[in-house]
Formats: structure tokens, sequence, C-alpha cells
């Protein structure tokens, strides 16, 4: 079953346009990613599912409830953690838990059993204020206050960003703890290591869907074959590849250039070659398999041609 | 209702732990009614006279007595030669010299008239007029005792100034102070405290909630409409016990106008945070539109009267000089609620006003 239905979104700032025909659905209980830069328009597409921004076309509906019109049903079942965390940081995490609690119409010692994964790793911090925790302990908190009225649907813009890579990974799990509770979520991030992580994904630029699928299948649908390339002088590899003839793409990868090449058969010691004659040495030269972010630029080119 | 409690503790919590917050609402009304107090009223004190006493009969005696009793003069010395009088200005702590005519008295009883010569120190003006005017109320008063008809007696000193305001003036500062105190706590601090969840982003949270936009606005202007209310009783207080200005008029009619006057100024700052997306631009809204407003076009400072036809048009469209003027009546006067209708009915009409384009201005939403 869907549970959240978006169709055919439009949505523009003065001349700006956010959002442009967008369109896809979320099952309930998965992981919904969208990944994409920033700018991308995920969180003006948030904003319109929570009810927050009206489409200037299109309809949203969740549980079958047009979110225009029953917005007031719909804040009540959804949970909302924005991009900035968005607590009181004059308010102890003990006070921001209680006052989401009573707003929401809920009590923490109502849904603790919910939050008790995540808040219990910040409890004993309950009396410090806010603005004095670090990034991961105000993501648990933002978190723990989204969810303090037991939501169906969580919605969470960029909740990583910012944070260290290990709180990042300790997040992530208790995403899927809370997926095996039943939450439908829907998470926003501009990581592209983190689209793995989610059940499917949309990808998403210039506001705009490039794709939707599973992690997986984006990355098994990668249409070209696949290189990293690295020699001794990385600045005059990407300058010589991009000169080169059959060049389809070339991208900075970590230490490595990730390459694609025009013509569909070809032998990839045609490339090597051509390296070594622009004197290059030490080239090392690895058919890979396309990770998430490959797909990203790939679609990214697509787009930009048509 | 029980989020909408949790809402106004959480808006207590805010007030309460933010210094700064705290030092705007209680330091500033008592530091300024302390300045307005002593500072600024025009009240003179122990100033330092020298007297040339050419006369040396039963008036002059009589009027360096009374002016030796009197709280507002110090007499620093009795000269002999008008030459010397200079050299005691330039010393910069004498502020007057006082020349009785020889003959004082007789001139007095033969022609009706006589002069006495009061020389100034005019570097502040101000101060030296109601110098001059205190030491001719002086010897009026003395002139009136000694003489049973006073009216065909006289003695004239020349007035600089026609009229001195100055017993009044000294209680003028407290309408003023009360309307910017009260318009700059509540309509500064709550565009500024609603702004600021704009600024965070909790906005965004606590539109998303279940609490109704009006209880959000209304949770936000509960703690500040407590608190102006107590700033309002404090001034009073500090301007009854300390400075001993009177209140002639009712007391709880004083406190229901400016109750209006405070929801009028808390309607004024939601009008003002629905127009501007962040704290730095809802400071600077109140600073121009009702801050200096307040202090020069309300009467506070400069006399409506005295003003341009334009501004004092102008002036009719700031709220704090309709408070002004019933704080004024009310207090100094000592006049019923009939006197002040018109005034009340307008402020009462402004409230309805900014209410109306704050609800027509507050979105549910974020654009």
């Amino acid at each position: 079953m869907n549970i959240i239905e978006v169709n055919h979104i439009n949505k523009s700032f003065g001349a700006v346009r956010a959002l442009n025909d967008i369109k896809f659905s979320v099952k309930e209980g998965e992981i919904f990613g969208l990944i994409g830069p920033d700018g991308a328009g995920k969180t003006t597409l948030f904003r319109l599912f929570t009810t927050l921004l009206l489409p200037d076309k299109g309809q949203i509906f969740i549980n079958n409830k047009n979110v225009v019109k029953h917005y007031k049903e719909i804040r009540h079942i959804m949970g909302y953690m924005p991009g900035r965390f968005s607590l009181y940081q004059d308010l102890s995490v003990e006070e921001n838990l209680q006052f989401f609690a009573t707003i929401f119409q809920s009590s923490i010692e109502e849904n603790y059993d919910l939050i008790k994964p995540i808040y219990s790793q910040i409890e004993d911090f309950k009396k410090r204020r806010a603005g004095a925790l670090s990034g991961g302990m105000k993501q648990k908190l933002a978190l723990s206050c989204a969810l303090i009225h037991k939501p169906q649907i969580l919605v969470l813009d960029e909740p990583t960003t910012g944070v260290d890579s290990v709180s990042r990974k300790e997040f992530w799990e208790i995403l899927h703890q809370l997926k095996e509770k039943g939450i439908t979520i829907v998470v926003s991030t501009p990581y592209m290591d983190e689209a793995g992580l989610c059940d499917r994904v949309a990808l998403i630029q210039k506001g705009r869907i490039l794709s939707i699928d599973t992690p997986l299948n984006i990355e098994k649908s990668f249409p070209k074959h696949l290189y990293a390339i690295k020699t001794k002088d990385m600045h005059k590899l990407i300058h010589d590849l991009e000169k080169y003839q059959y060049t389809h793409s070339t991208f900075p990868f970590g230490q490595f250039v990730h390459y694609t090449d025009k013509r569909n058969e070809f032998n990839i010691r045609d490339v090597y070659d051509y390296l070594e004659k622009n004197s290059h040495i030490q080239i090392s030269i690895d058919k890979i398999k396309a990770g998430i972010e490959d797909c990203f630029m790939e679609l990214m080119i697509n787009q930009e041609e048509k | 209702m029980k989020a909408f409690l949790g809402f106004i503790k959480k808006e207590f919590i805010h007030i309460f732990r933010d210094f700064k917050t705290m030092i705007i609402l209680f330091g500033i009304p008592v530091t300024q009614i302390m300045i307005f107090g002593y500072a600024v009223t025009n009240e003179i004190s122990n100033v330092k006279v020298i007297i040339l006493d050419n006369a040396k009969d039963e008036i002059s005696r009589d009027i360096i007595h009374k002016i030796e009793a009197s709280r507002y003069f110090m007499i620093a010395d009795y000269i002999q030669d008008p030459n010397d009088i200079e050299a005691y200005f330039k010393k910069g702590d004498v502020k007057e010299a006082i020349i009785f005519e020889k003959d004082l008295e007789k001139k007095l009883r033969k022609e009706g008239t006589a002069s006495i010569q009061l020389i100034l120190d005019a570097i502040d003006a101000n101060t030296a007029t109601l110098i001059e005017s205190y030491t001719s109320s002086i010897i009026r008063t003395s002139v009136n005792e000694k003489y049973s008809n006073p009216q065909l007696i006289r003695i004239q000193p020349e007035f600089r100034m026609l009229y001195n305001e100055n017993m009044e003036g000294t209680y003028m500062f407290v309408p003023g102070t009360m309307a910017l105190i009260l318009i700059l706590i509540s309509a500064m601090m709550t565009s500024i405290s609603i702004t600021k969840e704009k600024e965070l982003g909790t906005m965004e949270i606590l539109l998303v909630s279940p609490l109704r936009p009006t209880q959000i606005i209304i949770g936000k202007v509960i703690p500040y409409f407590f608190l102006s209310f107590i700033n309002a009783v404090i001034i009073l207080a500090l301007s009854y016990f300390v400075f001993d200005v009177p209140i002639y008029g009712n007391f709880f009619l004083l406190m229901a106008l400016s109750m209006l006057f405070i929801m009028m100024a808390l309607s004024l700052g939601i009008m003002i945070s629905t127009l501007s997306s962040s704290q730095q631009s809802a400071m600077m809204i109140s600073i121009f539109v009702l801050m200096l407003p307040t202090m020069l076009l309300s009467g506070f400072i400069f006399p409506i009267d005295n003003m341009p036809t334009l501004l004092q048009l102008l002036s009719n469209v700031v709220p704090a000089k309709w408070y002004i003027s019933i704080v004024k009546k009310i207090m100094l006067v000592g006049v019923d609620f009939q006197f002040v209708i018109k005034e009340t009915l307008i402020l009462f009409g402004m409230c309805i006003l900014f209410i109306g384009v704050s609800i027509k201005r507050f979105k549910i939403r974020l654009d």
C-alpha cells in the first residue's frame, strides 16, 4: 500500500522553479531516500509533505488524504525533523522533549518505549541545555522530539548533515530499528553513500527526479563500462582525459578518476596507450562497478543533454 | 489546553533564562525612571550664590535670610566690590550673583519700585533660567510678606522666560517613560520572540504541530502581557514613592487603560513579526517605527504644540501620544473616564486594526 502519493507536483518561488513535475509514491513501512545536492528541491518537497507549503500544481496524498484539505489530520500522524535541528537552545534536553510531547498532546511516559533506544543515549545529559550538546546528540534529541507523539510517518530533512561519521552510522541503525516498528520513513541526504541504506531512493536534481528505484537496481542500470584510473600526476590525468576524443565522462573520485568511454565496444588498452603517449607513469586502470554517485553523475549528463 | 499551557510555560522559561531579556524587562524600566527622575528633571539644588548687599536694610536682610534657608541655594560669599563678581564666575562653581541697590527699602516706600540685579552664569541656559525664576520668586514672597498692599509696591526682577513650568515639569517624565517602556517591552519583545522561532526553524515544528496558530500567538503574548503590567506597576510605584509624583485620579482606571495600551502594543508587536522574517529586521522595525516616534512625536520630549503642522498631524498616528495624554490627565489632573474617552477609543481602534492585520497576515503555512 502506498502511504504517500505525489502527483505531478510543481512549485516555484518567483522565477525559480523549485520542483518540476515531481511524481512518486512511498510504500508503507519503507525507508525512502531523497538523494540530491543542496538546492535540488528536497526541503521544498518535504515542506509540501508536512503541509507547510502549498503546491502550485499537482496533489499530494498521505494516507489517501489530500495534504491541502486535510492538513490538520495529517499533522497528527506526521513526525517532522526540519533541516536545522529545530530545538530550543535555552531549554534542557528533558524540557525540549517534554515541550514537544505536550504540544503534540502526548507525554514522555506514553511513548517512552519508542524513543528509548535513542533517548537513553542522551538521557545522562537530560539537565543540559540543548544549545550545549554536540551535533550528534542534538540530532538524537531532535529525532526523539519528532517521535514523541508516535507518528506513522517520519519525515527527516538532512538529519545527518553536520554530524560526525560515527553518529551518522548510529543514526541509520536507529532508523532501521524504527522501520521494524512499522514507521514509514522519508529521509533526504546529500551524501550518496547513504543511499544504499534506504529501501528505495529518488535521485533529485534541480527540481526534477532523475530516477527512482532500489539502490541496487539503480546501480545495475548504469549503462556504461566504468573504469577507475590512477596515475602519478592526477591533475594532468584529468586534464588529458578531458581532451581525449573518446571520453564520455570523467569524474575525480577520491584518489581515482572514474572514466566512461563514448564507444560501446572498445579495448581499454587504447586508453592506456593514450595516457602513456602523454607521458603518464604508474598508470593503473581497473574496471569497477558503478556506485550511486556514478549513476547520479551519468543521469545528470543525460539530463543536460536533453 | 494542556498543550497551550505547556507552550506558555516554555515562553516563561525563555524569558527567565535569558539574561539579556531580563535586563531589558526589568533593568531598563528601573534605570530609565531613575535617569529621568533624577537627572533629567528640571530641579535645582544647592546653587552657589554670591551677594553684594549695598542696601543693608530690613528687606535685603530678609531676602538674604530666605535664600540662605532655601534648599535650592547656598550662599558662597558676601562681596563688597562688583568687580569681584567675574572672578567668582570664572572659577565656575558660583552660578548667580545678587546685587541689592542702595536704599532699597527707602526707594520702595517712596517710589513704590526698586531694583535688585541678578547676574547669572548662563553657560547652561536652562539652569540659569530656573535659578533666576527661583530667586525672583523668593524676592516676591519676601516683598509680599512685608507689605500689606503688595499690589502697589513691587520689586520687578527681569524675566527672560515668562513662565516657569518647573513645579509641574518634574512630573512630566512619568507618562512618557511609561509609554516608552510599555511599547518597548510589549511590541519589541513579542515581535523578536516570534521571529526568533522563525529564524531557529522551530516555527516549522510549531506549525506542523496540532497547536492552532491563534494558540501560538496568544501563548507568545500572555507572558509579555503579564510582565508589561508588572512593569507599569513598578514605574508607578517608583514615581509615587521615590519621586513623590502624585496620582490625583483613579488608580484602577489608570491601570485599566494601561492594560489597553499594553494590548495595543502587543498586537503591534505581532503585526511587526508577521512583516519581518528575522530578529534583526524585527528589531530595526521596532526601533524606527516604535521607539523613535514614541520619544520624538508623542509629546514626551518635545511639546507637540511647538511642532510644524505636518509633524503635528503625524503625531496623531503615534499611539504613545494618546496614552501619554491619558496618563497625564488621570495622574496629574485627576479627571474621570469621560475626559479620556476620545483617547481610549483611538487606542482601542488601533488595537483592533493591528490584530486584524496580524490575523490576515499570520500564516498557517510558511509562504
